[in-house]
């Protein structure tokens, strides 16, 4: 580890809490009906779309219409993609002239970009056409919009004083489009490409290297996609290797902005909870904890990758693991930002995950086996670490024999009940369909790595499925049938077990008088609830994955240092 | 709920040419601001188009400063990583085989002075960069095959140098197409 690798950790970590506040103020007046600067522009094209799509504003709806329109929405987004992606040889805009998508393929792509996942079974810039590309942004514009709404809502379910609807659901999606998605997606195009990205519709350029021959060089509408992939926590990248393809992020600077661009909305979801409830110590509280988790992660992985390789060590060379990295990011950045991958869910990769150190993998694989809470994507982060606040006041008032309250609402068996099914239903995906893939023909044909390596490279394909990450150890056979299908089921299972008991609770809770704090309520605004909620996570909800851990990263960090290697040879 | 399905199937059209517009403004703009980087950064020698700045390109003879090892044999329309585990003992070989190669384009050159990034593959497959310190061990290599002074050489790798970014992110490096150019500009006038 340098000295400015550890600076640039801890300064980024400054500049995404700094951000917290003012980001959180802009939602709240989208959301709350407060003013912004953009109103003049979006509020006559707001009332249009309303007029267009013959939606009432003024229509509320509760838990359960609330997630109909919003099922509605993703199977309407998942068919159209869906289409797509089977026609495009034969639409305009593709001058590669590249093939149709198979049937499997686009299955697993649609249900991918539709659950905000991103997980990609194909190589862009050899599989997807300009248009299908394009398909894919809408539903990077509108995928973290409906993670985005879910809390919104679940956050009125706290604190409507009245009535027992949670608001509508087309609203908060049109809001969330004219006045954040697509302004920031606009403004952070053009800084991309400021810094090298390219945005064209031109065919692929052939160049002539210096050394003779020629290089076929892909080009498109990189910026324009990255924007809202990287802003909407999505991590669909334009290119096969992401943000590790030099035009997706040209340099340390491309890379630290699409960093600060993709934390920016979950942190400031944070404080938008607080402000909400009327007390922004219960927001702090939450971002204090998560940031711990996050930190530590971050260091741990730095540690493995500056350390290096020791059987590489062997053969006389020094220095830290640089295997999958590039050159203008470094070990110190390639761990920031594959430690933000799976804490902020964002799913892009600015390194080769499988390639890195056995504990290096591990962080982002414990990130998303936590249930993607250390920061989290748009809504589902935040969305999952208030479940474990459910929890954690139900275990503390398991420890004083009082009944949990949590911001004024009594925490019953019900809203108990709905946060736990909520993680326990990703535990049996993930462990279940990685003892069937590891047990199976159609599952061991796509591990490319031996030995334990091998075991960490499934986990982390239904982990990031069900947690809606979308990143992977790449050298899986993402592509393979026995693949597409069950991690395009895992999204899916991640996605609605989330979503279904998230409502349940807020529906649950609203229909609750608030009780007023008293003498037996556990204060959920200080740090002793942060340590309580760290503790939650770790030991509720990643401590089941233990075993699985133990003989997949932790086997192989034991056997590398002790010199051993896997699959013959020395 | 076949109400809520309407109404999704007319909001999703609508958001269709709201990204519609989105790409043709985003489009316009970049292309009217920044027509350079926006056409991909095309790096020209003698009005050829010789490749761009941020792709790498491969160069593993004599007379070029090499790039790092690509499991993408630098195919710019097909990005991809080795994938190698740290236990896989393909990784090792691959390790191998590179030092070994470049031992023996650099006589003289230790195993503990080779720098990590000139052995191993990238992320992208198609790195532009190597480190400050792979420029410089190349020199010696490089002024000798071009018939140029080792100080003429190593002050051309000086002047490619980019640092850190704000002194904390990134690697100090040199693009080695960039510097690639240079070098030939550099022999072509003192020869």
């Amino acid at each position: 580890m340098t000295i400015p690798g550890i600076l640039g950790i801890l300064v980024f970590t400054a500049a995404a809490v700094a951000i917290a506040k003012p980001v959180g103020l802009y939602l709240y007046a989208v959301f709350n009906g407060g003013r912004t600067w953009l109103d003049p522009v979006m509020r006559p094209l707001e009332k249009r779309i309303y007029r267009w799509t013959g939606v009432n504003p003024a229509q509320e709806m509760r838990w359960t219409q609330y997630f109909l329109a919003l099922l509605a929405f993703n199977v309407v987004g998942f068919v159209f993609l869906y289409i797509f992606l089977r026609i495009q040889a034969g639409l305009p805009f593709n001058p590669q002239h590249l093939k149709d998508l198979g049937p499997h393929l686009s299955f697993n792509t649609a249900v991918s970009f539709m659950t905000n996942t991103n997980w990609q079974a194909y190589g862009g810039e050899f599989t997807m056409s300009y248009v299908s590309q394009t398909m894919l942004v809408v539903q990077q514009v509108l995928s973290p919009i409906t993670g985005l709404a879910m809390v919104v809502a679940f956050i009125r379910g706290f604190t409507r004083k009245s009535g027992n609807s949670l608001g509508n659901f087309w609203v908060d999606l049109v809001r969330a489009v004219l006045w954040i998605m697509l302004p920031v997606s606009v403004i952070s195009t053009l800084v991309l490409v400021a810094l090298g990205t390219p945005q064209n519709w031109m065919p692929y350029v052939t160049a002539h290297p210096l050394q003779g021959g020629t290089q076929s060089i892909a080009q498109g509408p990189v910026a324009s996609m990255t924007a809202p992939m990287q802003f909407g926590d999505n991590g669909g990248g334009y290119f096969n290797m992401n943000a590790g393809q030099p035009y997706e992020a040209a340099s340390a600077a491309s890379l630290m902005f699409q960093s600060l661009l993709g934390v920016s909305l979950p942190v400031g979801l944070t404080y938008y909870f607080g402000k909400a409830v009327k007390d922004t110590r219960q927001g702090w509280v939450i971002l204090g904890a998560m940031v711990a988790m996050f930190l530590g992660g971050t260091f741990v992985t730095y540690h493995a990758e500056a350390a290096g390789n020791p059987l590489i060590h062997r053969l006389g060379l020094k220095g830290p693991n640089m295997e999958g990295k590039e050159v203008r990011f470094g070990p110190a950045l390639s761990s920031l930002f594959e430690t933000l991958t799976t804490a902020v869910s964002w799913g892009s990769t600015a390194a080769a995950n499988d390639s890195l150190m056995p504990i290096g993998g591990m962080v982002p694989l414990f990130n998303m086996m936590s249930g993607e809470v250390i920061i989290g994507a748009w809504g589902v982060g935040l969305l999952g670490m208030l479940s474990f606040a459910i929890l954690a006041v139900f275990l503390a008032g398991l420890m004083v024999g009082r009944t949990p309250e949590y911001l004024g609402k009594k925490i019953q068996s019900f809203e108990v009940k709905m946060a736990v099914l909520a993680m326990i239903v990703p535990t049996f995906v993930i462990l279940g369909f990685t003892a069937w893939a590891v047990s199976s023909k159609g599952g061991q044909a796509g591990i490319y790595n031996p030995g334990p390596h091998g075991l960490s490279e499934v986990l982390y394909a239904y982990s990031s499925g069900v947690g809606n990450n979308g990143s992977a150890f790449g050298g899986l056979g993402a592509a393979l049938p026995f693949y597409t299908w069950t991690v395009g089921l895992a999204m899916l299972f991640g996605r609605f077990a989330m979503y279904i008991p998230a409502l349940a609770i807020a529906g649950s809770v609203i229909n609750k008088k608030t009780v007023p704090p008293s003498a037996g309520t556990f204060p959920t605004n200080t740090w002793l609830f942060g340590v309580l909620l760290i503790g939650t996570v770790v030991i509720v909800g990643a401590l089941v994955f233990f075993p699985a851990l133990a003989l997949g990263p932790l086997a192989e960090h034991f056997a590398l240092w002790a010199g051993h290697v896997f699959g013959g040879g020395s | 709920m076949i109400r809520h399905l309407w109404t999704a199937t007319r909001m999703l059209i609508l958001m269709v040419v709201l990204v519609l517009v989105y790409q043709a403004v985003t489009t316009g703009l970049a292309q009217s601001l920044m027509p350079y980087q926006a056409n991909g950064s095309l790096v020209r020698l003698h009005g050829r188009v010789v490749g761009a700045a941020p792709i790498g390109q491969t160069f593993n003879t004599a007379k070029f400063f090499w790039s790092r090892p690509s499991a993408a044999s630098y195919n710019a329309a097909a990005s991809a990583a080795s994938n190698y585990g740290p236990t896989n003992p393909a990784l090792l070989k691959e390790v191998k085989t590179n030092l070994a190669a470049f031992l023996k384009a650099n006589p003289g050159v230790k195993p503990s002075q080779v720098p990590m990034d000139m052995v191993t593959s990238s992320d992208s497959g198609l790195d532009p960069d190597i480190t400050v310190a792979s420029a410089m061990i190349q020199v010696p290599r490089v002024a000798a095959a071009n018939h140029l002074s080792v100080s003429a050489v190593r002050a051309l790798v000086q002047s490619q140098e980019v640092g850190r970014w704000l002194g904390m992110y990134g690697l100090p490096h040199v693009n080695v197409l960039r510097l690639n150019v240079a070098l030939v500009k550099l022999a072509s006038r003192n020869g």
